[in-house]
């Protein structure tokens, strides 16, 4: 408490502020989710059903996230390198996932890629359905993770002076050898910043998901629309159990998402 | 052989920023390109490497026509103001970077960047990021890294701008030592006559997108061609065609002339005998090496003038003192155009 006493306003309002948000809501669940007891708890977290949603919810979204992080850096690439009608106009709608209601966005993919949808029904004569199968759940996730990526990484790439490219073209590299070795490791640290903000959006969907995907155990049904049936059925232990694998699972994705990062920027003082 | 230049013009939208040019670099010259900004002075470098595509005209280096040629394939060196590093590398990878995309072998790049750190004074920094470097470092790597690839022309953009004082100055005298150990044709471009004077052989003046006059840093001192280079490559009062000294000049240098008296050029006696044009003394300012006075003409105009330090000692002047001026040279050019730019005296 006596360290408390010495800190500047600033820090004890962060504290404050942090406990409220996170500590608290994140205690509770954890609180929650071991009212079950060790075994339960175990037997719970690791029911066949659930393992699956963990590995649809994750893997998917790790898959939804890469592909963002290299079309999210070449749609920050022209965004800064070139001019064009509308420029504005695109910027304001690679936004648009962050405001669209989750549920609305979800209404629109399913529209789009439902068979008989404008995309769905060219896709469906070759076999493929996209919507009510894992690929519109990963369609979702591209969708509402994509402007993480092009907004760190923007940034970033504007401040790349042109004279650093001219430098590598001047010592012989090609304008691939340069955007390769010059170009990309200065930007790699904010593309997995975006890659890592993305991933973690993907995990925690839930609105749009629920719509686009059939969320048949086993083959669509991610662990957030698990955690909604299972409060449907007044399971609230069995929905916080799952609640908090998910929060480990993330927090450790994340951890090692920071380390890459950290990796990435290491000739930074 | 160095560089040839024959004609080579460039336009950026509705700004010319270079006139039709030729212009011919010896090899192995150290050469300035000289100019306020805007003259067109980087433009040139630019065109010369290939970073810029000529509107018209054609580029030589080394005999060889590297009009279309890209910048990768000019085999030039570039050095940058804000010296462009490749802060994700550190010192020796920056260095090694060419001499690896032209698949050098692992020894052999080795060797050369043991020497090119020794070259710049720079042998124990090979593992620092360029972040972990001062700006005068900084500079030397980027050197480095464009002598590592053995350009046959070393081209410098304004290289020591970003530098403070005591930095640039130390620079500009390793540059120079530099250019006598390794030869290579070297052009460099700067806004600073002093830095001209200092560093290069030849000194090439522009303004406004054309060459002005090449020479010596002598004759273009001594001797200047224009107007401009009179005012740019130092100090100058200009004489107004009325006033009382231009009447003391010969007949065939007044009329439609404009004349020019460097602030040093001026010869200052206190004997009321002497038959020099009467001023008095309004400003007295010492810069250090040599001091700074303004005198004030019985016509009104004002004059700047420049004395050594033992000519002061000699003979001090005080503010509010009558004094008798005599010009030693007057530089007159016939006048042409009324438009001139000009830069402040004493500047």
């Amino acid at each position: 408490m006596q360290a408390l006493s010495q800190m500047s306003w600033p820090w004890r309002v962060t504290l404050g502020y942090l406990f409220l948000m996170l500590g608290l809501p994140l205690t509770a669940l954890v609180l929650k989710s071991t009212t079950v007891g060790p075994a339960d708890f175990w037997r719970i977290a690791t029911a066949p059903v659930a393992l699956s949603t963990y590995e649809v919810t994750f893997v998917t979204a790790l898959v939804a996230a890469l592909i963002n992080g290299v079309m999210g850096t070449l749609t920050a690439w022209v965004l800064v390198r070139y001019t064009f009608p509308f420029k504005k106009v695109l910027e304001g709608i690679i936004d648009l996932p962050f405001a669209l209601p989750t549920a609305v966005a979800g209404l629109t993919l399913a529209t789009v890629y439902s068979t008989n949808g404008w995309l769905g029904s060219l896709v469906a004569p070759m076999g493929i359905r996209i919507a009510f199968t894992r690929l519109g759940v990963g369609v979702a996730m591209l969708f509402i993770s994509f402007p993480f990526v092009v907004r760190t990484v923007q940034p970033v790439l504007q401040e790349i002076e042109k004279d650093i490219e001219e430098a590598a073209w001047s010592l012989g590299a090609s304008r691939f050898q340069t955007f390769q070795r010059v170009v990309l490791p200065q930007i790699l640290s904010a593309t997995l910043t975006g890659v890592a903000l993305g991933f973690s959006r993907a995990v925690g969907e839930y609105g749009s998901i629920v719509i686009i995907a059939s969320s048949i155990p086993f083959r669509d049904l991610i662990a957030a629309v698990l955690v909604i049936q299972r409060l449907e059925q007044y399971d609230y232990a069995g929905a916080t159990v799952i609640g908090t694998v998910m929060l480990l699972i993330s927090f450790l994705s994340l951890l090692v998402i920071n380390l890459l990062q950290a990796w990435g920027s290491r000739y930074e003082t | 052989m160095g560089i040839t230049i024959e004609g080579v013009s460039k336009r950026f939208g509705e700004f010319q920023a270079l006139q039709p040019t030729d212009l011919t670099i010896e090899t192995g010259s150290l050469v300035a390109l000289l100019g306020p900004s805007g003259s067109g002075k980087s433009t040139l470098l630019r065109l010369i490497a290939g970073l810029e595509t000529p509107d018209s005209g054609r580029i030589f280096l080394t005999g060889r026509d590297a009009t279309h040629a890209s910048v990768q394939d000019r085999n030039i060196g570039f050095v940058f103001q804000h010296y462009a590093l490749f802060k994700h590398m550190t010192v020796r990878q920056n260095i090694a970077f060419g001499l690896e995309i032209r698949k050098a072998s692992r020894a052999e790049i080795r060797a050369r960047v043991d020497e090119l750190l020794e070259l710049v004074q720079l042998s124990g920094f090979g593992e620092r990021y360029p972040s972990q470097l001062s700006g005068g470092q900084r500079q030397r790597v980027a050197l480095a890294r464009a002598l590592a690839v053995e350009p046959q022309v070393l081209l410098l953009d304004e290289p020591f701008g970003a530098l403070d004082a005591k930095v640039r100055k130390e620079l500009r005298t390793w540059l120079r030592r530099l250019h006598d150990e390794v030869h290579v044709t070297t052009v460099f471009v700067t806004h600073d006559q002093e830095e001209a004077m200092e560093v290069a052989d030849q000194i090439v003046v522009m303004n406004q997108g054309q060459i002005e006059q090449v020479g010596s840093p002598a004759e273009v001192y001594d001797h200047p061609a224009t107007p401009f280079v009179m005012s740019f490559v130092g100090p100058v009062n200009e004489l107004s065609p009325r006033s009382q000294l231009s009447c003391q000049l010969p007949d065939s240098q007044t009329g439609p002339h404009q004349l020019f008296l460097r602030p040093h050029d001026v010869q200052i006696e206190v004997d009321p005998s002497s038959s020099g044009v009467s001023a008095r003394v309004a400003d007295v300012i010492h810069l250090g090496r040599e001091i700074q006075a303004e005198l004030i003409l019985n016509d009104g105009g004002s004059l700047w003038v420049h004395l050594s330090r033992e000519q002061y000692a000699n003979q001090p002047i005080q503010v509010g003192q009558q004094v008798y001026i005599r010009p030693k040279v007057v530089k007159a050019f016939p006048l042409k155009k009324a438009e001139m730019t000009r830069i402040p005296v004493g500047a």
